[in-house]
């Protein structure tokens, strides 16, 4: 199998639009920050720095090695008389990467990228008592482990992919931006982290009612949702550039989709938490915001703008609705609401890919949409799904749960009380003149 | 009850596989695929039990 040839546009639009990558983690990572609490608000961004740093250097070291590129070496076993495409078997260190070879190496920096951008997710749900050690420690299992298994089978030509020609399902399982591979493998890690750590001091009373612990800036919050957006443009064009094939004429299409389905999400939970609460809230419309960018992932290039409004209004409506869910009936605190946005809007925007889709019934850089019915792609979404919660939410939580064994990841009571900042750094994010008061609420 | 429930979210992803990598009439491999999900849902459900009683103790 070779690997797919890229017109030189293609190209140049791909290295642009990962160039715009980052901004999705530097959003996420203030977004992460203005959720918690202002004590631990040094420490939330230092463990982003970290988190980016350990994922793109594990990911150097083997974790291209196992996740590969389609048309890459890997190793297969035959079932049913076809050929399943399991794992990568490329070099560590990138050696044997074809450096002529421009989309082997826009597939390792997007990989790169990408697992950067899933190792921040976790720490949303980890705030304000995940120590900087465990997190690094955590990131090491993900970029390592989780992360690249997952993503050889939608990305790398493995075996999630080879459903549509083994199988008969479509295309295979399709995603094009990472809503699986990214969004909810960093969301079902969120929700393993969550588990594993419990709640914050003082978040539930004695008869297990929730109590608020608002975030300490929800400009930040806001700021990140902006930034986000930007770096969600590109990680989706530069996804659909280089795994689903599109040609650089609906590269535009995939940024109105984005831009709708984030749009449609936004207001969506601002009318929501206007109806519930007679105000809109913030930081649940900046969470609704970021899950119709998660939603729109999957589908970007194959959907069309009024799919992504429907996408973006269920990505809204799911987002508000299982935030409360899991904070007051199934004792989940999570600060950053990743779980909700990351690991739900993924998995919606996976399913939402068998329902709206208008993939090109012949070649893949096919102009224009023909719908195709009953091709079997919704069943290979399920599949896509029954994977995620069968295979990866279990690895993740056995690796975190083995790891919380020999390196215990949540800080003690101490460390908690005093804020992260004060207790493993030493310094509080600001200065004596900007204290805020929660500084002084015993919990 | 945490393992149980672990152990029947891998089941089921098991069930679904098997259903679609072996089962080629489009009945028996939707049934087939629709109960591994079915499982997986149980087994989300006891893991969310358990966090929710150990948490209450």
């Amino acid at each position: 199998m070779q690997p797919p040839a890229l017109s030189d546009t293609s190209m140049v639009l791909c290295i642009i639009s990962l160039l715009l990558n980052p901004f999705a983690g530097v959003g996420l990572s203030l977004i992460n920050t203005g959720l918690g609490r202002s004590r631990s608000a040094a420490h939330a961004m230092l463990a982003s720095l970290c988190v980016i740093a350990v994922a793109a250097g594990v990911y150097f070291v083997w974790g291209f090695a196992v996740e590969g590129a389609p048309g890459g070496r890997a190793h297969a076993i035959a079932l049913a008389g076809k050929s399943w495409n399991l794992l990568a078997a490329e070099s560590w260190f990138f050696r044997g990467l074809p450096f002529d070879s421009p989309f082997a190496l826009l597939a390792a920096w997007f990989g790169m990228m990408s697992v950067a951008l899933a190792a921040l997710i976790p720490l949303g749900a980890g705030a304000d008592r995940w120590r900087l050690g465990a997190c690094c420690a955590s990131t090491v299992l993900l970029a390592g482990v989780t992360y690249p298994l997952f993503a050889h089978d939608v990305w790398g030509g493995g075996w999630l992919a080879q459903l549509g020609p083994n199988c008969g399902l479509g295309r295979g399982f399709l995603d094009a931006g990472g809503s699986s591979a990214i969004q909810a493998v960093g969301g079902l890690t969120a929700l393993s982290i969550a588990w594993i750590l419990g709640p914050r001091r003082g978040k539930y009373t004695m008869e297990g009612m929730p109590t608020a612990i608002p975030g300490h800036n929800v400009v930040f919050v806001l700021l990140g949702c902006l930034l986000v957006w930007i770096g969600w443009l590109g990680l989706n064009s530069a996804g659909a550039i280089l795994f689903a094939g599109i040609d650089s004429g609906r590269v535009p299409l995939v940024a109105v989709t984005t831009t709708l389905a984030a749009g449609a999400a936004a207001l969506t939970a601002a009318a929501l938490t206007r109806i519930r609460f007679r105000k809109p809230d913030a930081s649940l419309c900046a969470n609704g915001w970021v899950s119709g960018l998660v939603a729109s992932s999957a589908g970007c290039a194959f959907i069309t703008p009024l799919s992504a409004v429907v996408i973006g209004i269920v990505a809204g409506v799911l987002v508000i609705f299982s935030i409360e869910w899991l904070e007051a009936r199934l004792g989940v605190d999570d600060p950053g609401g990743s779980i909700s946005v990351h690991a739900l809007g993924g998995i919606w925007g996976v399913l939402s890919v068998g329902l709206f889709a208008q993939l090109p019934s012949g070649g893949s850089n096919e102009p224009g949409f023909a719908l195709n019915p009953g091709s079997g792609q919704w069943l290979a979404q399920l599949v896509g799904v029954a994977t995620l919660l069968g295979f990866v939410l279990p690895l993740t939580y056995g690796l975190n749960w083995l790891l919380n064994r020999f390196y215990r990841q949540r800080v003690d009571a101490e460390g908690e009380r005093q804020g992260m900042d004060l207790y493993e750094l030493g310094a509080g994010a600001y200065p004596e003149s900007a204290t805020h008061t929660d500084e002084f609420t015993l919990r | 009850m945490k393992l149980i429930g672990f152990l029947l979210l891998v089941a089921g992803w098991i069930i679904v596989l098997t259903a679609v990598i072996l089962l080629r009439s489009a009945a028996p491999r939707m049934g087939f695929v629709l109960a591994g999900m079915g499982v997986e849902i149980l087994g989300l459900v006891l893991v969310f039990r358990s966090h929710l009683l150990r948490r209450r103790d």
